[in-house]
């Protein structure tokens, strides 16, 4: 009798045990491999957000994993693999550079899907994704011209490719259509996340005379100098508002949520396509924070600029560009750049003060 | 009654032998307490830790492939230690030894010419490695400079050079301007020994380097003088060996060790060369160094136990969300422990009762 009660209970367990295993092989598994800490507030936090949105969406249809803090050298490749073995069906590689590593695991696993963040390679199985974030600086840049009374914007600068070059770009674009004689400093901190370094630049910056910060860095840190030293600044990534109640203008949100989850539904449907996904603030990839801390007047240009760039009226791109020495650059675009010469942007418009690191 | 810690007449022999274990034991101990505190199953999470990457030819490979470097450079390390000679910028030797030997690797780019190249960068990488090694130790026989400022210095101009040269000179022309030299030929890459991972040819070398490292300090006329001048300078002055000689010897060695570490680590793993190449390296390998007592053996164990805790914590963030961050806590205590534990050798604990006062 005590035999068979063991034996049923093993068998109860088994059963169990294998029912387990069916409805965990019925989700399907997402992973995400990040550059920073989830905790950055800054461009990982953002991916974060998003994923915890594809969780709520579709919770009980998938499984999400994360990998955080991996480095684009030696570790990358090994992380994305250990993703790939360990039953992930869609896997997100959300920094620049995976974009290498990110192929090379998808050529050794055709059936997994892989969607490579800001990158330019692209296979069956490996699509691309990235926002116009130009967009939201152009609108900075009208907002910190009108703001600003010493007439100079401060300007911090992680690496200098082309993302950030363009946003540099847009911003003095943005504030030139306001005030030609806008003037801007920047500050390179070779790195995207680095509290004490962000805000040396940020104080920097401040003690050279500008009084509206930008930032192309992870963290608030110039924000927090902001607020103390009373001036203005944009938040980057995040709405940064809480690190800033007195000084944030607007912030530029990375909103990847319905990307994810867009994509997400199209595998689980069998429907995913590689594809080369580059979206604004017409699809909302790219999201405004309130527009606050400012008169009601530069309120409404803010808006207006928004409008017209969601419109298609205005772009901040529009041909002639001006390059630095005052000549106009090519316009292979027609009536604007084109996205190449928009993502591979290697050269300041006219107005920067800035020579151009390694050139 | 209070707790005295008392120097030892001797080492104690015993304690030696049994202090790593102790250091182990209470490592386990205090991440079990931790993982509880989370609400995570300790057995269950130690195993993913430390057996499950054992039970895998995959993670085993690429326990030996995270190896690799930190050993390599951590051989040469110890020799400079043991002469009390202080180079603490393995990390500046690692970079400019990846620089040098890709310099071949990109000049000839896109001209297969023949698998004698990627042993010629090898030699490069080395050479660029002791070279840089070698101001450092000129500056200390010479003007009488700290080598560890000098040295630790060094590694941010190194880093800074490299940056210079994938952004300016080296850049990929067709990488949209991204700060990256084109991907290495095949001709220019280390080669993988087995199917189905990343297992190259530098490991050998490393487990070569370790078996000469063991046979030079036991059993010749070098290896005695490194050990002598380091634990009796005034000894070796009388048996005639002259100091400078050897810290310039010690740091050419560990130069070029660090610096073939760098070129095997962008010819094999990475294939491109890139910032971010290293993270870290130069710097963990001083742990691996003194976790191995700065004997090879050690150092070959002490490398290979600190890349099965970076696997380890990676597949313990898949299978059991455990935070990045508790792997990185769980390094530091386990470091923390052996360095406590090691005063054992020397000292010991006593207790001893309020002792009469002497007038």
């Amino acid at each position: 009798m005590k035999k068979l009660l063991m034996t049923a209970a093993a068998a109860a367990l088994a059963l169990a045990a294998t029912a387990m295993n069916a409805s965990a092989a019925d989700k399907l598994k997402v992973g995400f491999i990040y550059l920073g800490p989830v905790g950055d507030l800054g461009w990982t936090y953002m991916h974060e957000v998003a994923r915890q949105a594809l969780v709520k969406e579709l919770g009980d249809k998938i499984e999400t994993t994360y990998l955080e803090n991996v480095n684009e050298g030696p570790d990358s490749e090994r992380s994305i693999v250990q993703l790939a073995r360990t039953g992930h069906q869609l896997i997100f590689t959300t920094s620049f550079g995976y974009m290498d590593p990110t192929v090379k695991v998808a050529k050794q696993f055709p059936k997994i899907n892989f969607e490579h963040a800001t990158g330019y390679k692209r296979a069956t199985n490996l699509g691309t994704y990235s926002g116009r974030f130009y967009e939201g600086r152009y609108i900075q840049g009208v907002i910190a011209a009108k703001m600003s009374k010493t007439g100079t914007i401060g300007y911090i600068g992680s690496f200098p490719i082309p993302e950030v070059i363009s946003g540099i770009n847009a911003t003095m674009l943005g504030a030139q259509s306001v005030n030609p004689n806008i003037k801007v400093k920047i500050i390179w901190v070779n790195t995207w996340f680095d509290p004490g370094k962000e805000a040396d630049a940020a104080k920097a910056l401040a003690d050279q005379g500008a009084d509206v910060l930008m930032q192309h860095t992870d963290s608030p840190a110039a924000m927090q100098v902001a607020q103390q030293r009373g001036i203005y600044a944009f938040g980057q990534d995040s709405d940064m508002i809480k690190f800033g109640p007195k000084s944030q203008l607007t912030a530029i949100v990375n909103n990847w949520g319905p990307y994810y989850i867009k994509q997400t539904k199209a595998a689980l449907a069998g429907t995913w396509k590689s594809e080369d996904t580059w979206d604004g603030l017409k699809e909302k990839m790219v999201v405004m924070a309130p527009y606050t801390n400012m008169p009601d007047d530069v309120k409404k240009l803010a808006e207006k600029t928004e409008a017209d760039i969601v419109a298609g009226t205005l772009v901040p791109f529009k041909c002639p560009v001006l390059g630095q020495d005052g000549k106009p650059v090519e316009c292979k675009g027609g009536t604007h750049l084109d996205a190449g010469q928009i993502l591979g942007m290697n050269f300041y418009v006219k107005g920067v003060d800035d020579k151009m690191p390694g050139k | 009654m209070q707790l005295v810690l008392e120097k030892r007449a001797e080492r104690s022999t015993f304690i030696a032998l049994a202090s790593p274990l102790l250091a182990i034991v209470l490592t386990l101990v205090t991440i079990s307490i931790l993982l509880l505190a989370l609400g995570k199953n300790p057995l269950a999470a130690l195993y993913v830790y430390f057996i499950e990457p054992l039970t895998d030819p995959y993670t085993l490979m690429e326990i030996a492939v995270k190896a690799s470097p930190l050993v390599m450079i951590a051989i040469g390390l110890s020799l400079c230690y043991l002469a009390n000679v202080w180079n603490i910028g393995a990390e500046g030797q690692f970079i400019m030894g990846a620089v040098t030997g890709s310099y071949l690797a990109v000049v000839t780019n896109g001209s297969d010419v023949g698998h004698w190249l990627v042993i010629v960068m090898l030699i490069m990488g080395a050479l660029g490695g002791a070279l840089w090694a070698l101001i450092p130790a000129i500056c200390r026989v010479r003007f009488g400079a700290n080598e560890i400022l000098t040295s630790l210095m060094l590694v941010y101009v190194a880093d800074l050079i490299m940056d210079y040269l994938v952004r300016g000179p080296w850049r990929d022309p067709k990488g949209m301007n991204f700060p990256t030299t084109a991907s290495f030929d095949p001709s220019a890459t280390v080669p993988v020994i087995l199917d189905g991972g990343r297992l190259h040819a530098g490991v050998i070398v490393t487990l070569a380097v370790v078996v000469i490292a063991a046979v030079m300090l036991g059993r010749t006329i070098k290896g005695f003088e490194i050990r002598v001048v380091g634990a009796a300078p005034r000894a070796a002055r009388f048996a005639g060996f002259k100091s400078d000689r050897l810290v310039i010897f010690t740091f050419l060695i560990s130069g070029a060790l660090a610096g073939l570490a760098g070129i095997i680590e962008v010819a094999g793993p990475v294939g491109v060369l890139q910032p971010g190449i290293s993270p870290g390296y130069g710097f963990t390998a001083i742990i691996v160094a003194f976790l191995g007592r700065l004997n090879p053996l050690g150092i070959l164990i002490a490398g290979l136990f600190l890349a099965l805790t970076f696997i380890g914590g990676e597949g313990a963030q898949i299978s059991m969300k455990i935070p990045l961050d508790l792997t990185k806590v769980f390094q530091g205590v386990l470091l923390f422990y052996v360095l406590a534990c090691d005063s054992l050798i020397l000292y010991r604990i006593r207790l001893i009762g309020s002792q009469p006062k002497t007038a």
